[in-house]
């Protein structure tokens, strides 16, 4: 399987929507997971200090100044670890006592806390961050209780990553799934096209698998399998009625000529009667052809003759017609003339193609003026085969050029003219069967009758 | 000839019965499949002809028996299933020649004739045609008459090759398309009359006694007597 193929499928596109959606899922459950953790972090780290600085206040009020910078320090020493900032500071917010050298230069944010950098002497001068609320006691002495924020912002870092590593490694499955997922599908439906393709060129017998599963691949399968048995049955029901009308019009047909044909053999050369005789021989003839035209355009369209279909050299088949009809060209002061600008081959129905090369060739040289000129062309173009007939003749109309390709359709001025008016229709079944198309334009004047045969016949 | 007709059209069948006693052939007749068969099998005959639509079994199948069983006579299927693939169908089954009805009896005779032929003369291939003072070398594919060469366009030789082998034999316009020309089509004019016309302009014109005669309502032969 390709991989443009693969990015084609639809399945792939599919699952690419749905990858984006579950990414969109997984975004919100870790956003979610985030608030819970780091957000509760902090939370509870803020309410905290919201407990410290009132449970020293209360200190303050009872125990007064003494009390309160004993209890820092005290504080202070028994954990000089702890990730705890405090400051005591005049009204001058001159330090008074605490952990940092002083008081933060940094505006108080509209809740009532501050951020700010302080170096931490006990670290080595380092630099951290630390997140305080700022109080203000009786008497306009100023107290700080905050939490360094430096283990809070490891554990973020530490489930930011957690997160953005689970966000990829879930986008990667979903893309391999959705590669592998839509690979299988795609497989599958492969196999219905590729009965499609072969019943489509000819094959009628050929069903598309079923995998016994029961699942919706395998009911699609059995649906189409079920209409292409409808289909070869119609088929099969078309073939029957003409073979059937064939076999029962022709019969009684036959005997008409029989007799004909032995009243024919009875009577004397010179017998008044043997022209009228020899008329209705001559009738019944054209009766049987046109009545075996109509059928054979109908098997034609039918599509069951494609059984035949081998590789016919068109060169070959033009060099033949033309050489089957220079006598009567001749006879007539036409001038024939081939032009092979390339030999193609395409698959296809040796007799009837050139039956239908024939047909346009017998209308192009009956219609000719006597010293016209009639052009037979092969040639390739966007590298199909294109074969071309023109004439000098009168033409057809263009409001006429799809109706002489129905059946029995005349123009007025062809009704004199011997024929079955069925012609042009076979070289349009013809064209039909072989995946071509008939043509007819102005050669001004004249026709051009043109045959494109496509590639991929 | 002795040959055998399975036919279920009792018509056709005395049209046909009668015109080969005529000729001086000896016919079986069988009206349905299984006699058919059944005679095919145990009699010997030069020629059989089969319709391809019978009650009880098909002329396909019996075609088919006919060859299993290894008996090699010429078979020609007769049919009104007048298409392409029918015809390849037969050819396919076994038969030597397919006829489409309705035919003309004349085109029957002619191809029985040309089927029993092919028997006895076997696969000797003759390098030397010659109807009276015509002659047709096979070797050097050239054609002259009373020691005059003859200018022939290649399918004008395939032509009158055809015409030679077959000399005294009717040969019908449906034959020569199909032997000279080697396709299966409806001509849509008298295509085959001009060509022949053209030929016989070159191997008669000039000479007392015409050696290509057109046979009335049947087609053409070569032959030294009118």
């Amino acid at each position: 399987m390709k991989t443009t193929e693969l990015l084609a499928s639809s399945s792939f596109r599919l699952s690419l929507v749905y990858m984006v959606l579950f990414a969109g899922s997984v975004l919100l459950l870790l956003g979610f997971i985030y608030w819970a953790t780091v957000g509760f972090m902090a939370r509870q780290t803020d309410a905290t200090i919201e407990a410290e600085i009132t449970g020293l206040a209360e200190q303050y009020r009872e125990g007064g100044l003494g009390s309160l910078i004993n209890i820092l320090q005290d504080r202070i020493e028994r954990d000089p670890d702890s990730s705890s900032v405090y400051l005591l500071a005049s009204p001058s917010f001159k330090p008074l006592a605490g952990n940092i050298d002083s008081w933060p230069d940094v505006k108080t944010g509209s809740d009532g806390w501050l951020t700010f950098a302080f170096k931490d002497t006990r670290a080595g001068g380092r630099v951290f961050q630390a997140r305080a609320r700022p109080f203000v006691l009786t008497g306009g002495l100023h107290l700080l209780v905050g939490r360094d924020t430096r283990e809070l912002s490891e554990t973020q870092d530490l489930i930011i990553r957690a997160l953005v590593w689970g966000m990829v490694l879930t986008l990667a499955l979903a893309l391999a799934g959705s590669i592998v997922m839509s690979r299988s599908m795609l497989k599958r439906i492969e196999r219905i096209n590729l009965a499609s393709r072969e019943i489509m060129a000819g094959d009628l017998r050929r069903r598309v698998e079923t995998m016994g599963t029961n699942d919706e691949f395998d009911q699609l399968a059995v649906n189409l399998n079920a209409m292409l048995d409808e289909i070869e049955r119609l088929m099969a029901g078309i073939r029957h009625v003409t073979d059937s009308i064939a076999h029962d019009l022709r019969t009684p047909l036959t005997r008409l000529r029989t007799r004909l044909e032995q009243l024919y053999a009875d009577l004397d050369p010179g017998n008044p009667t043997i022209s009228n005789v020899e008329q209705s021989i001559a009738d019944a003839d054209q009766l049987l052809t046109t009545f075996g035209a109509l059928l054979r355009i109908a098997r034609i369209e039918a599509g069951g003759v494609r059984a035949n279909f081998e590789t016919v050299d068109l060169a070959a088949l033009v060099r033949d017609a033309a050489e089957l009809y220079d006598v009567v060209a001749e006879q007539k002061q036409v001038e024939l003339d081939i032009k092979l600008e390339a030999e193609p081959q395409v698959q296809g129905d040796r007799d009837l193609l050139f039956q239908a090369v024939i047909n346009l060739l017998d209308n192009a040289i009956k219609y000719s003026p006597e010293t016209g000129h009639v052009l037979l062309q092969l040639a390739e173009r966007d590298s199909t085969p294109v074969l071309s007939i023109s004439d000098q003749g009168p033409g057809i109309p263009v409001a006429e050029r799809d109706r002489v390709l129905e059946r029995f359709y005349r123009l007025d001025q062809s009704r004199s003219e011997h024929g079955s008016g069925l012609g042009l229709s076979l070289v349009a079944a013809v064209a039909d069967m072989h995946n071509a198309r008939l043509e007819l334009r102005d050669n001004h004047p004249g026709l051009i009758a043109e045959l494109q045969f496509n590639s991929s016949n | 000839m002795r040959l055998l007709l399975i036919e279920d059209d009792a018509e056709v069948a005395n049209y046909i019965n009668k015109g080969l006693s005529e000729g001086g052939h000896t016919v079986d007749t069988a009206n349905d499949g299984k006699t058919g068969l059944l005679l095919a099998t145990t009699e010997d005959y030069d020629v059989m002809i089969i319709d391809r639509m019978l009650p009880g079994l098909d002329g396909l199948t019996i075609v088919k028996s006919v060859r299993a069983a290894s008996i090699p006579t010429p078979i020609l299927i007769l049919s009104a299933l007048g298409e392409v693939d029918n015809r390849v169908e037969g050819l396919k089954a076994g038969a030597d020649d397919y006829l489409i009805k309705p035919f003309a009896f004349s085109e029957l005779d002619a191809r029985l004739e040309v089927l029993q032929r092919r028997v006895t003369t076997g696969l000797s291939v003759e390098t030397r045609l010659k109807v009276g003072d015509l002659e047709l070398d096979q070797l050097s594919r050239s054609a002259s008459r009373a020691g005059k060469a003859i200018e022939l366009q290649p399918r004008e030789y395939r032509l009158l090759e055809y015409l030679m082998r077959h000399a005294g034999q009717v040969v019908t316009r449906t034959m020569l398309l199909e032997h000279v020309w080697d396709y299966h089509f409806d001509p849509q004019t008298n295509v085959i009359d001009v060509h022949i016309s053209r030929l016989r302009s070159k191997i008669d014109k000039g000479y007392d006694k015409p050696l290509l005669h057109t046979v009335r309502g049947a087609g053409y032969m070569i032959n030294e007597n009118n």
